[in-house]
């Protein structure tokens, strides 16, 4: 129940919004704690590197798309734009710059992987996507809750 | 922030922990889809209880606090065809995913006992049991089933 009343012309805007942030989610949910938990297993660290790039990546581009396509129809001009609108850019905007360090440490480390090194790499992907998840789970409150 | 706010809130934190855990399964099927060896089924499972958690606040929280609120905001009844509509559909994911969850469970048993064993060979068994079409096949029902809910909860068919 996402929200009352409003014109039919937002919802697919607002569809293709929940998807992409729903995506991005559970690619830091899963990259997130693969990495977290992966004690050294390389198919787990795999696991959780590529879940940060085929889900959240994606999901980020489709969520931002989507901010912005349902902005405009909304009207929304940058002044008195209302506090849960400003969580959620500042969020996304953070986000997603966190999101892209993790791909790129995570990169070098899955790359090292062979080589039997490239863990400390990884954790360090793994803590920037922990905290990215953290950040778009108080995102997810504010534009559910709408706060003034 | 009125009581309905939190409410919407926690209603949609419980969709994504929902959703979130459903697309992460989808990883450690992908993940698993090219391994024979008990060993890196064992690990990619290690995964699963985590998922399972989130599947578990999703599916309650989605559920208790969409009737609540259905119950709280005068413009819906908890009678509403979308309402109905989105508490059968969210059936239908918990019922499949909770078989494919046992489907899946088939595979993990195997690679323990495999290990216990001492055998971390390639094994065409665990090869097959992680490739489980009626697994997949539940999966993807649930999958289909929560992108619905979410067009159901954003269209409101009938509201």
């Amino acid at each position: 129940m996402f929200a009352a009343i409003r014109p039919d012309d937002w919802d697919l805007p607002l569809f293709l919004h929940v998807v992409g942030a729903m995506l991005l989610v559970a690619g830091l949910l899963t990259g997130g704690t693969a990495l977290a938990i992966a004690r050294g297993q390389a198919r787990l660290l795999r696991l959780g590197y590529f879940s940060l790039l085929a889900m959240a990546l994606p999901g980020w581009i489709i969520m931002r798309a989507g901010a912005e396509w349902i902005y405009d129809k909304e009207g929304f001009s940058g002044d008195d734009d209302p506090a849960w609108l400003g969580i959620g850019y500042v969020v996304s905007d953070a986000g997603g710059l966190l999101l892209v360090v993790a791909l790129i440490l995570g990169g070098f480390g899955v790359r090292r992987l062979g080589r039997g090194g490239g863990s400390r790499l990884l954790t360090a992907t793994a803590v920037l996507a922990l905290i990215a998840l953290v950040g778009y789970l108080v995102a997810v409150w504010a534009m559910g809750g709408k706060p003034d | 922030m009125s009581l309905d706010d939190w409410l919407i809130a926690l209603h949609l934190l419980a969709a994504f922990a929902l959703v979130g855990a459903i697309l992460g399964f989808w990883a450690m099927l992908v993940a698993g889809w090219r391994t024979d060896r008990p060993g890196d089924v064992q690990a990619i499972f290690r995964l699963g209880p985590y998922l399972n958690a989130a599947v578990a606040i999703g599916a309650v929280g989605t559920l208790a606090l969409g009737i609540w609120l259905a119950v709280s905001l005068d413009a819906y009844e908890v009678w509403d065809g979308w309402v109905i509509a989105a508490i059968v559909l969210w059936i239908v994911v918990a019922a499949a995913g909770e078989r494919a969850g046992a489907e899946y469970a088939r595979a993990e048993r195997r690679a323990e006992e495999l290990l216990r064993a001492g055998r971390d060979g390639p094994s065409e068994e665990v090869r097959s049991l992680v490739r489980t079409r009626r697994g997949l096949a539940l999966q993807a029902i649930a999958t289909v089933a929560a992108v619905l809910i979410l067009a159901d909860m954003i269209w409101k068919p009938g509201a």
